[in-house]
């Protein structure tokens, strides 16, 4: 299939069923005790930082590992599986002092996604499976002083932020993906920044490819870590006019559901939504069972809560195989018409009805 | 349907405010914040922020406003009008602000290439946009011209870019009238046209323009100035004008204006023909000088509630919680009522129903009704001695009696409080017998009172138990009365596993928080509902019960062996921490409290009232900030008293040993010979089955083994003085004050161990010196070295405290004591051990086995029985069991 091909059977597969993403990257890879040399491999083995715990880095020195959890999570019934990239931006890198790597990291990361996915698809021509290009939050963000005595210092620029979400994207977008997942925003405007740069690829005469928007909901406050309520959340990324929004990570499926629902309600586009597996117990680990996950996501898909969902930290290709086989035959949720309005934001909505 | 118009401040306008070009100019930006906060609290529903003066670098002073504001939640919970002529100070102003802004404003003014460019862009920063009706040409003045710019732009806009029509606000301009020049006299009508023919033409769209343009002419005279306004909005809003960047709250209602003045006023905005020999805008202006001292009424707290019958007003004082009049508002009551009681059973008890209703319903959380129940008590408080007169008196009718205790060996209080004052709200009569309080004592009371229901709270792990023993000893005594079950350390499952067996002849229920008090005491006390409500209780702690003992059966577990060779271990490269700055014990008599109060932790604090959300964003939730807000500003008024009027005494020991693991023990020398033992304090390992190469815990292993390691311990308090505030308050019938004593001195014992740690870290241990973190950054714990403390997940054994405080000489040098549950009085208080190795980490025990608490029993020289009864909520099972085995 062509990538117009695939963009267009993922709208389909969309409109008929509720699609499933995979779990986590991090407790699987976490598994594996990989060493420092697994890490750095030949091409960094005389690189001067350490490198273990850069799991993006597995792209390119064991991506047999990489290849395999995209096989697990298809195994499993994922339809669609990220590529390991979150963290591979310029800023995400430079911790590592793997900034030159950026392109490659993201490349061969969806060059990898590509080739498992496209073998599941021929091998099951009915349920095609696809790649996207996972862009996470980096760890610097743009509405936040990280010092408190001076609340009007940043520690990054937009246009910093901006250009390294722009050379992820072009890099994913070379190496394949079928959609972008700007994922667990927990700084509204760094993801704003990353969906300018998205948008901004076409001046460069690339394909648009479909979008989804992925927030964090931090606490039972209800609002992102920079503020944000989840309907200010959705005035703010809805000009992206993406292919699905919805949130991820910090919460369980428990906790998070209010927030879902109120997407759900609000959003006239797809709502897709991967919770932890639970909160994390006392040692930090994750106790939720794949049936527990499952049951919750069970509820969210009957009561027509969602179009897209999956797994977060935590969860396995155990969990999501529950998962798909719990929202199997539920009917996706149906895209609301909502009023004409202007909808702006703060950190609260704002709605002045046309 | 009524049109809707929005306000947008421009008090954050430099060429709209004078005193805010000022302050920008100057740099005050602290200023320039605050007038963008009233601003809001004034109504605005979205900020207008300009920076276009000349003396500025506007993208510089754009950026650094908008990044400020970003860190004020109560600014920045409205959208901003990023607005400026320069684009580069727009797209400045787009690239800090993460909410969906206005930017004000694009035109054609350079030509439809340059429109289309700044629109895309936009778009893809995601604003809505402020069109002027601006061309190649020049500004539009007329209707048609106005028109055919907006129509004009529309179309690019929607049909070749793409932008959302709903997003396109058009500024058709408002030009000044009356200035003189008779071409300008029709300028307000060709605006008002306009915008007709734009709403009924161009879908979607809306209509904007700076009002203040209009009445230029007459600078100087703000009354006049604010009816033109009025009258011209009026109209202009009628015709569609759906936004207008206008002084919030600063204008005369159309109704309220003088009519004289606001037909003159109007005959100019509309331009009517002129009535008498003189123009319209002569007859305003010689108008004008008449109306120029009017002064804005100033803005007063309104006491429009006080016009109302006596019984509205008591309820109103009750609802808002004010004390100001509720004796003279009683006393009227009393004068005009029969007997003294029915000012209680009328209005009061009318008023504290409301109060429940909308805390049943939500819109009213724990502080507030902590409050109204002050105003009721003060009522109640001169309505006494009248009573008391009155010798035929008859009992008040209350709705039933409930005692209330905390257990034997504990000392916290704050929730069984709150859960008095509620219950008390709601017309329970409630004999509460304090803390530390006795299981014969809890008894003969309850017996001698005849109460209806008996509630137990509790804070630490050994209270369970005790709770457990009362409710053993009720059943025991022939009770049957509902016992309610509440506090930090209980829970659902402890109430169905252990007390609710002990307890057969009556219910009992778990209570989850404060706000389910009165639900669960009326359901218990009801005549129709009690049997059915203790049945669907008793049936779901059987399931609960099953499925805890289902839990019990398949959790994967370590023996005590393969734990400790699993044990923690630090990587090689890191070294021990270094020789602390003096050995032995040192004392603070007396630590500065304003120091502490700087380094309160507040989201605990919000916590303790049922208030559940992050400070400081709890201030600005939607549900809860108005009541968060309030009680905010009453615990910062309290605590600036608490620090000036040195209510509490801050007291603290530190003490540093050289120190060796033994084992899961950490044994801790006389000195540096590390020959002579001083103390030793045991730990306890994890026992869960770990994989991933993941170690079972212990915190010995954060000591070494050989070598020069060391260990800290410290006890502080801020609860000198807390006990007899807290009383004062009680006594004078403010619970309110009481609670929030309470709930401040612990937190400034938190704060208190937090900051002295912070020292311990930089100077007295020193195996941090150079950290530089924020109060905030100390709140999340991001330092090197933990300081757990017994009894909690790393050590869940109270008992340790004995050691700790024996070592400390705690009683001596702050003043403090431990229970014979091992609560620390005052109960303000923290405690623990420090440990400064880089590796360190909080980490819980979770629950342990029997072949660890053999080993436990023995190197703490106890018997295993009452090992296990220390260690009971951490068993992983149930001794009873096992010891019906063994007779077996």
């Amino acid at each position: 299939m062509t990538r117009a091909e695939r963009i267009k059977a993922l709208k389909a597969a969309a409109r008929e069923r509720i699609l499933v993403l995979d779990g986590s990257w991090g407790v699987m890879i976490q598994r594996r005790q990989l060493s420092e040399a697994d890490f750095r491999g030949e091409r960094f083995a005389r690189h001067n930082h350490p490198q273990q715990g850069n799991n993006d880095l597995l792209i390119l020195t064991r991506p047999d590992v990489i290849a395999d959890l995209h096989d697990q999570y298809y195994a499993a019934g994922a339809d669609i599986s990220e590529t390991n990239t979150f963290s591979s931006t310029r800023i995400g890198q430079a911790d590592y002092g793997l900034e030159d790597a950026v392109y490659d990291l993201n490349f061969e990361g969806a060059r990898i996604a590509r080739e498992t996915a496209d073998r599941w698809t021929e091998k099951e021509p009915h349920k095609p499976r696809f790649v996207a290009g996972s862009i996470g939050p980096t760890n610097r963000t743009l509405s936040l002083s990280p010092d408190v005595n001076d609340p009007g210092y940043r520690a990054v620029t937009y246009d910093e932020v901006y250009d390294g979400y722009k050379e992820q994207a072009r890099a994913l977008h070379d190496g394949g993906v079928d959609l972008f997942l700007v994922e667990t925003i927990f700084d509204t405007l760094n993801a704003k920044a990353a969906i300018k740069a998205i948008l901004d690829l076409q001046d460069e005469g690339y394909e648009p490819l479909p979008l989804w928007i992925s927030g964090t909901i931090t606490d039972r406050s209800g609002r992102t870590l920079s503020g944000q309520t989840a309907e200010a959340f959705w005035n703010s990324v809805r000009h992206a006019r993406p292919f699905a929004v919805g949130f991820n990570c910090a919460l369980g499926a428990d906790l998070m559901r209010p927030y879902v629902a109120e997407l759900s309600r609000l959003a006239d586009t797809l709502v897709a939504a991967f919770p932890n597996a639970g909160l994390p117990n006392a040692m930090g680990q994750y106790d939720e069972q794949p049936h527990e996950t499952a049951h919750f996501i069970e509820e969210w898909a009957k009561s027509g809560l969602v179009n897209i969902v999956g797994g977060c930290c935590g969860t396995t290709p155990d969990h999501i195989a529950c998962v798909a086989g719990q929202v199997t035959g539920v009917a996706p949720r149906a895209i609301p018409d909502r009023p004409v309005a202007m909808r702006l934001s703060g950190l609260e909505p704002f709605e002045l009805v046309a | 349907m009524r049109p809707t118009f929005i306000n947008v401040g421009e008090r954050t306008n430099v060429t709209g405010s004078a005193r805010f070009r000022k302050l920008i100019v100057e740099g005050d930006y602290a200023a320039a914040l605050d007038v963008a906060r009233q601003q809001v609290e004034a109504g605005a529903q979205i900020i207008d922020v300009n920076m276009d003066e000349g003396l500025l670098d506007g993208v510089v002073a754009m950026r650094t406003f908008l990044n400020l504001i970003a860190a004020e939640p109560d600014i920045a919970r409205v959208p901003v009008m990023i607005d400026s002529s320069k684009w580069e100070v727009i797209e400045a102003g787009l690239k800090c602000v993460q909410g969906k802004p206005i930017v004000n404003s694009i035109s054609m003014k350079e030509g439809e290439a340059a429109f289309r460019e700044q629109a895309i862009k936009c778009l893809r920063y995601g604003a809505a946009v402020v069109v002027m009706a601006f061309d190649e040409v020049g500004q539009a003045d007329t209707a048609a011209r106005k028109i055919e710019i907006c129509t004009r732009a529309y179309r690019i806009l929607v049909d070749e870019v793409g932008f959302p029509p709903e997003d396109v606000i058009f500024d058709p301009n408002i030009f000044a009238v009356a200035t003189g020049i008779e071409e300008h006299d029709n300028y307000a009508v060709d605006f008002i046209e306009a915008t007709r023919v734009i709403k009924a033409t161009l879908p979607h769209a809306h209509v904007s323009g700076g009002v203040s343009n209009v009445s230029f002419s007459f600078r100087g005279n703000e009354p006049v100035r604010r009816a033109i306004h009025s009258v011209f909005l009026y109209h202009a809003i009628a015709a569609g004008m759906d936004m207008g960047i206008v002084n919030a709250g600063d204008l005369p209602v159309y109704d309220d204006i003088d009519p004289e003045l606001r037909e003159a006023v109007e005959d100019v905005i509309l331009n009517r023909p002129q009535r008498t020999n003189v123009s319209n805008t002569e007859r305003l202006v010689d108008m004008a000088p008449r109306y120029k001292g009017e002064k804005g009424a100033a803005r007063v707290v309104d006491l429009s509630w006080r016009e109302q019958p006596v019984s509205k007003r008591i309820e109103h004082a009750l609802v808002h919680g004010i004390t100001e009049f509720i004796t003279a508002d009683t006393e009227e009551a009393r004068l005009a009522a029969e007997r003294p009681l029915h000012v209680i059973e009328g209005p009061l008890m009318d008023g504290m129903n409301v109060v429940g209703d909308l805390f049943g319903s939500g819109k009213m959380f724990l502080p507030q009704v902590v409050k109204s129940a002050r105003v009721m008590k003060q009522a109640v408080a001169w309505l006494e001695p009248f009573m008391e007169a009155e010798k035929a008196g008859q009992p008040r009718q209350q709705a039933g009696k409930i005692l209330m205790a905390t257990v034997k060996g504990d000392v916290h209080d704050i929730g069984k409080n709150i859960v008095g004052v509620v219950l008390q709200c709601n017309n329970y009569e409630v004999i509460d017998l304090g803390v530390m309080v006795p299981a014969d004592r809890i008894l003969d009371e309850a017996e001698k009172h005849g109460v209806d229901v008996i509630g137990l709270s509790g804070l630490i792990t050994p209270s369970l138990d005790e709770m457990v023993f009362v409710a053993r000893e009720m059943e025991r005594r022939g009770f049957d009365v509902p016992l309610l079950i509440g506090g930090a350390t209980t829970s659902r499952t402890h109430t169905a596993v252990k007390i609710e067996p002990a307890y057969r002849r009556g219910s009992t229920t778990y209570v989850v928080d404060a706000s389910r008090a009165v639900g669960v005491v009326s359901g218990l006390l009801s005549p129709t509902e009690k049997a059915k409500n203790e049945q669907a209780t008793r049936d779901e702690y059987v399931r609960i019960r099953e499925q805890y003992a289902r839990g019990q059966e398949v959790k994967a577990r370590a023996t005590l062996q393969q734990a400790r060779a699993n044990r923690w271990r630090p990587d090689a490269g890191q070294p021990l921490p270094p020789p602390p700055s003096f050995t032995g014990v040192r004392a603070f008599d007396a630590w500065d409290l304003k120091d502490l109060a700087d380094h309160i932790d507040w989201t605990p604090f919000f916590a303790s009232w049922e208030l559940i959300g992050r400070y400081p964003q709890i201030l600005e939730d939607e549900i809860v900030g108005d009541a968060a807000r309030d009680l905010f500003r009453d615990a910062r008024a309290m605590l600036k008293r608490i620090v000036d009027e040195k209510w509490f005494t801050a007291k603290g020991v530190v003490g540093f040993w050289p120190a060796n693991a033994r084992g899961d023990d950490v044994v801790v020398w006389a000195d540096q010979a590390r020959t002579t033992e001083l103390a030793r304090f045991h730990g306890l390992r994890q026992q869960i089955a770990k994989s991933n190469g993941k170690p079972n815990l212990c915190i010995s292993d954060f000591v070494a083994e050989d070598g020069d390691d060391w260990l800290g311990a410290f006890a502080v308090t801020a609860g000198h003085g807390e006990l007899e505030k807290a009383a004062e308050f009680k006594a004078a019938g403010d619970d309110y004050s009481a609670i929030l004593a309470t709930a401040l001195a612990d937190r400034l014992a938190e704060a208190f161990a937090e900051r002295l740690h912070k020292e311990v870290r930089t100077t007295l241990w020193g195996h941090s010196p150079g950290e530089d973190l924020s109060v905030q950054e100390l709140i999340e714990e991001k330092y090197q070295g933990i300081r757990p403390a017994p009894g909690y997940p790393a050590q869940p054994d109270h008992t340790e405290k004995a050691t700790l405080f024996r070592l400390l000489n705690a009683g001596e040098n702050a003043g403090m004591a431990l229970t014979e549950s091992f609560a620390m009085t005052p109960p303000a208080s923290v405690s623990g051990l420090y440990f400064g190795h880089p590796g360190s980490h909080y980490f819980g025990v979770g629950k342990i086995d029997r072949d660890q608490v053999e080993d436990y029993a023995v190197r703490k020289g106890l018997s295993v029985e009452e090992t296990e009864r220390w260690l009971a909520p951490i068993l992983n099972y149930d001794p009873a069991a096992i010891g019906r085995a063994d007779a077996a």
